[in-house]
């Protein structure tokens, strides 16, 4: 309960070039913070910088401090590994693995941890699902192919997936730019309920969506945070100029 | 253009492609029929089930030379394919850019060696040493042939597989192996179960390298180490000899092998059916 993760000084590049240009943030505890801003901004970079997936991409580096509570995700010695074990990470595109079932979709990542015990493995499985709100859509269908489910149950599938390894920290890279409003609504619903139990970090290109569920705001601009602060204030009275003209859609 | 003109185009394009494709497949066809012809009255079960007979005596079968290639192909798949498998796993999922280039052309060298050369080479490496030729030699010189498709087909097949896949496996907390073999290789199951069918199509045809290594045995094979025999190489060796009994027999020979590959293909294909192997 109530971990949260405290950004300090983050620089991110690609190569040579430079895409976060120093960013101090923090993601609540049991809280969601949306994180904003036009296409190119460095939003998805950023919270890709928190599980230490940025440097899976080759020529990527990273420097700066990102502490979960208090310890420092990027100390040496630090596996980025484990890092990824504790802060799970949801995609814009439903990824499910497409050779696996249903039920061995949730089920890897425990069992790619050692877990091998029936029982337990179900157990996990079924919870995960249920907490995704995915259970009763599933139930019956558990060895049917991960990717024979709908768009949005494909991605409260990795929602699931993300969840049966339990995790400390939630990220969610744009989870609904490809679904319709319904699903679209169920994650956000979703979203609502998990964050009684862990901490959530979106990003969204949709602004309705980071005013309905987050509780902070960051507004990412060419690398910079721009502007942080309590979402509704946040939307309601901009404190800068540039966050004011994005969120009332003249520019981005 | 015309409605009437368009149409006509594309009914000739269409016809076009389909001749050519139907041109594509004619050579096989007509082998295939051919040795049809000249192989089926030679087919008997006995054929399968017996042994050489001696010269002059009808009859007879090459159940030793049927049951010599499945353990040559088998040895060389053996070697091979983890090599060519892992090897085109590295070559597509490697940050490296000088190692995997020059791999890259060693394989497409190696690709174009003529098979006979890997029988020298077997012959040097493992027939002289052991003083001997075997089923041992064989398989090794087959499995040379057959790494570097593998490793090709398997690089491509790798590289198909979506990133969002790779990960979805980082995110999850697996480190970068597992991934790899938990979830790319799986993803990339049927393509490379293509690739290795071709490979072994490709061997269980080649006689060149088997000539200086399992040497040809008229018996039931007498353990890995020791000299075997295989389809192509007594098809080779019945159809230049003398004999009308012979001949025949070499005849249904290269029609069991080319059926045994045949049916191998289409096993692949039927157990990787519906598969994804990319999305």
């Amino acid at each position: 309960m109530g971990d949260g993760i405290y950004v300090k000084g983050l620089r991110a590049w690609f190569g040579e070039t430079l895409v976060l240009k120093g960013v101090d943030l923090t993601v609540a505890p049991n809280a969601v913070t949306a994180i904003i801003g036009p296409s190119g901004c460095g939003k998805s970079t950023f919270i890709r910088c928190v599980n230490r997936m940025h440097e899976t991409v080759p020529g990527a580096r990273v420097s700066g401090q990102v502490l979960l509570n208090s310890e420092d995700l990027y100390a040496p010695g630090v596996d980025p590994v484990q890092v990824r074990r504790r802060i799970g990470m949801v995609f814009q595109k439903a990824n499910p693995f497409p050779t696996m079932s249903v039920f061995d979709n949730v089920a890897a990542g425990l069992r790619l941890a050692g877990v091998r015990r029936k029982s337990r493995l179900q157990e996990e499985v079924e919870r995960a699902l249920r907490h995704a709100a995915l259970w009763d859509e599933v139930k019956d269908d558990l060895d049917k192919s991960g990717v024979s489910l709908s768009g949005g149950q494909q991605q409260r599938l990795c929602i699931a997936r993300a969840l049966a390894v339990d995790p400390q920290i939630l990220l969610m890279d744009e989870p609904c730019s490809a679904l319709d409003p319904i699903a679209t609504a169920k994650i956000e619903e979703l979203i609502h309920d998990l964050k009684k139990e862990l901490t959530i970090a979106i990003v969204t290109h949709n602004m309705q969506q980071a005013a309905r569920v987050s509780e902070w705001t960051g507004f990412f601009l060419l690398g910079e945070l721009v502007e942080f602060g309590v979402t509704k204030e946040m939307f309601t009275t901009p404190g800068d100029k540039r966050t004011e003209d994005y969120i009332t859609g003249r520019f981005g | 253009m015309s409605p009437v003109g368009r149409r006509l185009v594309s009914t000739a394009v269409s016809g076009l492609t389909a001749s050519a494709a139907l041109l594509v497949v004619c050579p096989l066809l007509l082998i295939f029929g051919f040795l049809l012809y000249q192989g089926v009255s030679a087919i008997n079960v006995d054929f399968f089930l017996h042994l050489p007979k001696p010269v002059g005596e009808p009859g007879g079968g090459v159940a030793n030379a049927i049951m010599g290639s499945l353990i040559m192909i088998g040895l060389a798949v053996s070697i091979g394919l983890p090599v060519g498998i892992l090897g085109g796993v590295y070559l597509a999922e490697s940050r490296d850019r000088r190692l995997p280039w020059v791999l890259r052309f060693v394989a497409d060298v190696m690709n174009g060696v003529p098979s006979i050369v890997f029988g020298i080479f077997a012959y040097t490496v493992v027939v002289l040493p052991m003083r001997r030729f075997s089923a041992i030699a064989g398989g090794f010189a087959l499995g040379l042939i057959l790494i570097p498709i593998v490793l090709r087909t398997s690089e491509e097949m790798v590289r198909l597989v979506p990133s969002a896949l790779r990960e979805a496996g980082l995110g999850l907390g697996l480190p970068e192996w597992k991934v790899s073999l938990r979830i790319v290789i799986p993803a990339a199951r049927a393509g490379i179960i293509t690739g290795v069918m071709v490979a072994v199509a490709r061997i269980a045809g080649e006689t060149a390298p088997l000539l200086f290594t399992a040497l040809g045995n008229r018996f039931w094979h007498q353990g890995l180490d020791q000299p075997i025999a295989a389809l192509p190489l007594q098809i080779y060796a019945y159809a230049i000899a003398p004999y009308d009994d012979w001949h025949r027999q070499a005849w249904a020979g290269a029609l069991v092998l080319i059926t045994l590959v045949f049916l191998a293909s289409l096993a692949a294909r039927l157990a990787t059916r519906g598969r994804i192997v990319a999305r």
